[in-house]
């Protein structure tokens, strides 16, 4: 007999009381790569919260640590070299990095699924993608190859590929960019996850793709009352879909606020200044803000603030003291010492 | 908009690019700066190798084996070509002063022979690698640059030589010519001619990935003629496996010339040459392991150092590595 | 403005099919890659032309053609009145001082076994003539410093900088010989949102100094509305809409154009909901065998029977000032909410 999820994870049954918990909270996240050249921190100390039907939109360049947070809720980092010192991942309730690697892979693709940039590289290019879909079903739920494939073919027109039925026999590399993705999707959605996480979901593809699959995560995400978590660069990409965002800098969160908030006003200097910095398609701006200087080394962070070496705000505390993240309202936060100012919109 | 510490990429597990600073570089490119003297892929390689203690080690033990090839008298005072340096009588037998390694199954002083038996060895080890690597590179580096006909037409010629047998080949060729020609440049010859395909095969492939590369569509928007492409993007990008070949098929050549002296066709009595050695040594080689140990034990530490020094080259030319 | 300036590249009618072959020694044409087919346009002195389209399209092809690193099948490229795409030899080698490029990806753009000093300097042993051996270095560094690198760092390799420095050094080998034009091929979208912004204040601060004209082939195009001051809409290898930044952006008139607008994400939730998005069905059709008459017809809303018979010319077309080819163009404005 197979063991569903509820077997290893007393107490987190469909009928579980998530009104305690929320669905998944990250608490104090740390995460360290030790490399030939040293530490390398690339997650300080993040936390949020994602509850059922909400969009969190995790916003921040490379080297942000957004892909690495992301990777350790999955349990999906390679450690070592990746090493987790403190904090907490909690999966209604339950902290998962205290859980054996068997409870583990329960959650993970069950409860907890994901989808990346590259749909090219995550499908096997010598499997149909009919086969790779229904694997999901023969693996977890140990469903025929003949039922494995109609579910395929169901979750193939779920997310609207045209002539499944034909289709589901065909292999990666003769599908568009678009429907590689699509595929993907369908893959992570197969078992009915309440956690969504995807990574950069439409950076390799095209606008007009990638408003197609906005459109169905969307979509996806009403009919399931999933949580998803969005990870991106894009601020045109988060306006549009999120609820609320979470701003990260060299592994910390600098800012965490409802969508409009931020948008109307940010309270931290780094997401104002990215917010200043892109050119908008509805707008002829003129020259361009650019925040000055480069991403930190991670290997080496500046002391105290790590954003104090290309900020605007800066004062002599930014150098010796990291801010902690203040409270701007009931919603939101802000890991800058001066975030009235900010907020106010004075420049120095 | 400057910013007085450029960071440099590392390869680390995760796929986003991670920021760090660059090691040793800056006190290199300030003080070479202030030499005003500009740098370049090979004068950084050069100052980098002698940096590097395996280079170093295997540079001394190159040298002292072309010492010994050129000057093997200086090594030892017996003449292994003089007839009455050997004696039947103490044949095999184990070392003893004066004769340090011991005699072979003739009698003849086995440490002389294994210092005079360096000169022939090595010469065909080197001027064989030097010959296959040139020629299989050169061509490899045309066919891949050129594609479409030119590749077509060497890669098909490529493979005649693929499918001879190289011992057999090299048997043929050096039976043919025997007595026409110096007997050290025939196997040069005859193992040259079949041994380069496999350097062509690497050069060729390595191009071909590298001439895919931006850098030469920018080159050749530049107006770069196709020689500077060749030589001054694809040669540097492409020359890494090369090298390696290269340094592994010198120990090959040594040996492949010990297999024609077997044979009766590569280096023959009263020539020496470590290969002549093994080969004349195997029948008795249990009673008497010495004198095959010996010009083998020599013959590893030959190959041992030419590896060495192209793993050392390698490093020294990927400046990431540096 | 751009139309009283100098007009330095004339493109007419410009065609590159890639032949599809069938046979490795007796090869056979079966078909072709109409990767660009049939391409007009001009580009004045100091001018930026934005060239937009998806994937496929064929922007990147038609940078190629008009670096001369592609021959076209048919068309001609006239740079100052003489044209490159059939230049040769010498010719060929001195046309290319006045048109350089800047190209996409920072990391394999730069040869990785060459000091910046070298790659940088590299135009100048090329083209000997414009600078003595002597001066060399000294103008590696005055470009070094131009785009905003520090001159020192002369005998660095590439990996030793980040993106957005490595594009620096791409752009100053580019503007090595001074040339009138550069085309630049997507050349922040392989970079960060705040290093992106660097390098776009830089490219429009280096033309004001030096008086360049760009081609600017961008799939993003919030960045091309922000340099451009003329844009050309491509698909499947033609242009379906030119015109001034804010004719394309305020009131396109084909369908593509406005479909390709709606689907940008603003960077503002505000009226989010109201924003109209016009969201395309299916992918567009292979270049290898594309639609008849008009080729965006398979996708279009408006589509009728004269859409596949007849092929709309890029041209002024009724209640608009700048030229579309649609037979039912008409200005819409799709990326203003209210």
């Amino acid at each position: 007999m197979k063991k569903t999820s509820a077997d290893v994870l007393p107490g987190l049954s469909e009928g579980g009381a998530p009104g305690d918990h929320p669905l998944l909270a990250v608490d104090n996240l740390h995460v360290e790569f030790q490399t030939r050249a040293g530490v390398v921190r690339a997650v300080n100390g993040v936390s949020y919260t994602v509850g059922p039907g909400e969009t969190l939109a995790v916003l921040g360049e490379s080297g942000s640590g957004k892909s690495v947070t992301a990777q350790a809720i999955m349990g999906i980092l390679d450690m070592p070299p990746a090493v987790i010192p403190k904090g907490e991942i909690r999966f209604k309730g339950t902290n998962l990095l205290k859980l054996s690697e068997e409870a583990r892979t329960q959650v993970r693709g069950q409860r907890i699924a994901m989808i990346f940039q590259d749909a090219l590289s995550a499908l096997n290019p010598v499997f149909t993608v009919g086969w790779q879909i229904s694997e999901m079903f023969r693996v977890h739920r140990g469903m025929s190859k003949a039922d494995g494939l109609k579910k395929a073919i169901e979750l193939m027109d779920r997310v609207r590929i045209p002539a499944a039925r034909q289709r589901v026999h065909d292999y990666p590399h003769q599908f568009s960019g678009g429907m590689r993705q699509r595929i993907m999707i369908a893959m992570s959605i197969a078992l009915d996850p309440e956690v969504l996480i995807a990574d950069e979901p439409t950076t390799a593809l095209d606008v007009t793709v990638q408003a197609q699959i906005m459109e169905l995560l969307a979509e996806l995400q009403r009919e399931s009352r999933m949580g998803l978590i969005l990870i991106t660069h894009d601020l045109g990409v988060v306006a549009d879909v999120a609820d609320k965002i979470a701003v990260m800098y060299a592994g910390r969160i600098v800012e965490n606020a409802p969508v409009h908030d931020i948008y109307k006003g940010p309270a931290h200097p780094y997401t104002k200044g990215l917010l200043e910095s892109i050119p908008r398609v509805d707008l002829k701006g003129h020259e361009l803000y650019a925040i000055k200087g480069l991403p930190p080394n991670l290997l080496d962070l500046p002391t105290g603030c790590a954003f104090h070496p290309r900020c605007p705000y800066r004062q002599d505390n930014c150098v010796t003291d990291a801010p902690p993240l203040h409270e701007v309202s009931g919603t939101r936060n802000s890991a800058c010492h001066y975030w009235r100012e900010v907020l106010d919109g004075e420049h120095q | 908009m400057s910013n007085p510490t450029p960071p440099v990429g590392t390869g680390l597990p995760d796929t986003q690019t991670l920021v760090t600073e660059p090691t040793q570089a800056p006190e290199r490119g300030g003080k070479k700066a202030k030499d005003g003297k500009p740098a370049s892929l090979w004068t950084d390689a050069w100052y980098d190798l002698r940096r590097r203690p395996m280079f170093i080690i295997s540079v001394i033990i190159i040298f002292v084996l072309l010492v010994m090839s050129f000057w093997p008298s200086l090594f030892t005072s017996i003449d292994p070509f003089n007839a009455r340096s050997c004696d039947l009588s103490t044949a095999r037998q184990g070392p003893s002063p004066g004769h340090l390694f011991g005699r072979d199954n003739l009698g003849c002083d086995l440490y002389s022979r294994t210092i005079y038996g360096a000169r022939n060895s090595i010469i065909i080890g080197v001027f064989t690698t030097i010959v296959t690597t040139l020629v299989g590179s050169l061509l490899g580096i045309v066919a891949g640059y050129r594609g479409g006909a030119v590749d077509a037409v060497s890669s098909r010629f490529t493979e005649i030589f693929f499918a001879i047998p190289a011992i057999l080949g090299a048997l043929l060729i050096a039976a043919t010519f025997r007595g026409k020609a110096n007997s050290i440049l025939l196997v040069i010859v005859a193992l040259g001619v079949l041994g380069w395909p496999m350097t062509y095969r690497i050069m060729r492939a390595a191009v071909i990935t590298a001439k895919s590369q931006d850098f030469v569509v920018a080159a050749r928007a530049l107006g770069a003629g196709a020689g500077r492409i060749m030589f001054r993007h694809l040669l540097p990008n492409s020359l890494a496996p090369v090298i390696v070949v290269a340094t592994i098929n010198l120990g090959g050549f040594i040996a492949a010339e010990a297999a024609l002296s077997f044979l009766g066709v590569g280096v023959l009595s009263p020539d020496i040459s470590w290969g002549l050695m093994i080969a004349d040594a195997r029948n008795r080689f249990l009673e008497a392991p010495l004198p095959l140990v010996f010009p083998a034990a020599f013959l590893c530490v030959t190959v041992l150092a030419f590896i060495m020094m192209g793993d050392a080259v390698r490093d020294a030319l990927d400046p990431k590595l540096r | 403005m751009a139309s009283t300036s100098e007009r330095i590249l004339e493109v007419r009618d410009l065609v590159k099919h890639f032949p599809l072959t069938q046979g490795i020694v007796v090869k056979r044409q079966i078909g072709a890659i109409k990767a660009v087919d049939g391409v007009s346009f001009d580009l004045h002195k100091g001018e930026t032309l934005g060239i937009v389209g998806e994937s496929g399209c064929g922007k990147s092809t038609l940078a190629k053609v008009l670096m001369a690193l592609e021959r076209p099948t048919s068309g001609s490229v006239k740079i100052n009145g003489r044209d490159i795409a059939h230049a040769k030899g010498g010719e060929l080698k001195r046309m290319r001082r006045n048109i350089q490029m800047v190209m996409q990806d920072p990391y394999t753009s730069l040869n990785p076994r060459m000091t910046v000093g070298d790659i940088i300097g590299e135009p100048y042993e090329i083209h000997t003539e414009v600078a003595p051996k002597g001066d060399r270095r000294t103008k590696v560094q005055e470009l070094l410093e131009v785009v905003g690198l520090n001159p020192d760092h002369i005998n660095r390799y590439p990996h030793q900088f980040s993106g957005g420095q490595r594009q620096r050094i791409g752009i100053a080998r580019g503007l090595a010989l001074q040339p009138e034009i550069i085309v630049c091929d997507e050349p922040v979208s392989a970079l960060d949102v705040s290093i992106q912004a660097q390098v776009i204040n830089l490219l429009e601060r280096l033309q004001n100094e030096f008086d360049l004209a760009y081609i600017f082939i961008a799939h993003d195009l919030s960045v091309v509305r922000h340099i451009s001051d003329r844009v050309g809409v491509m698909y499947l290898g033609k242009f379906v809409e030119l015109g001034k930044d804010t004719e394309i952006y305020d009131r396109p008139a084909h369908p593509y154009t406005q479909a390709l607008l709606s689907a940008v994400p603003v960077p503002d939730p505000d009226g989010r909901e109201q924003r109209e998005r016009i969201i395309l069905q299916g992918d567009p059709p292979s270049p290898a065998n594309p639609p008849s008459g008009c080729r965006f017809r398979t996708r279009c809303w408006k589509a009728q029977e004269i859409c596949a018979e007849e092929e709309p010319l890029l041209q002024i077309r009724p209640g608009t000032a700048h030229e579309s080819a649609c037979h039912f163009a008409e200005t819409h404005d799709v990326v203003h909410v209210g």
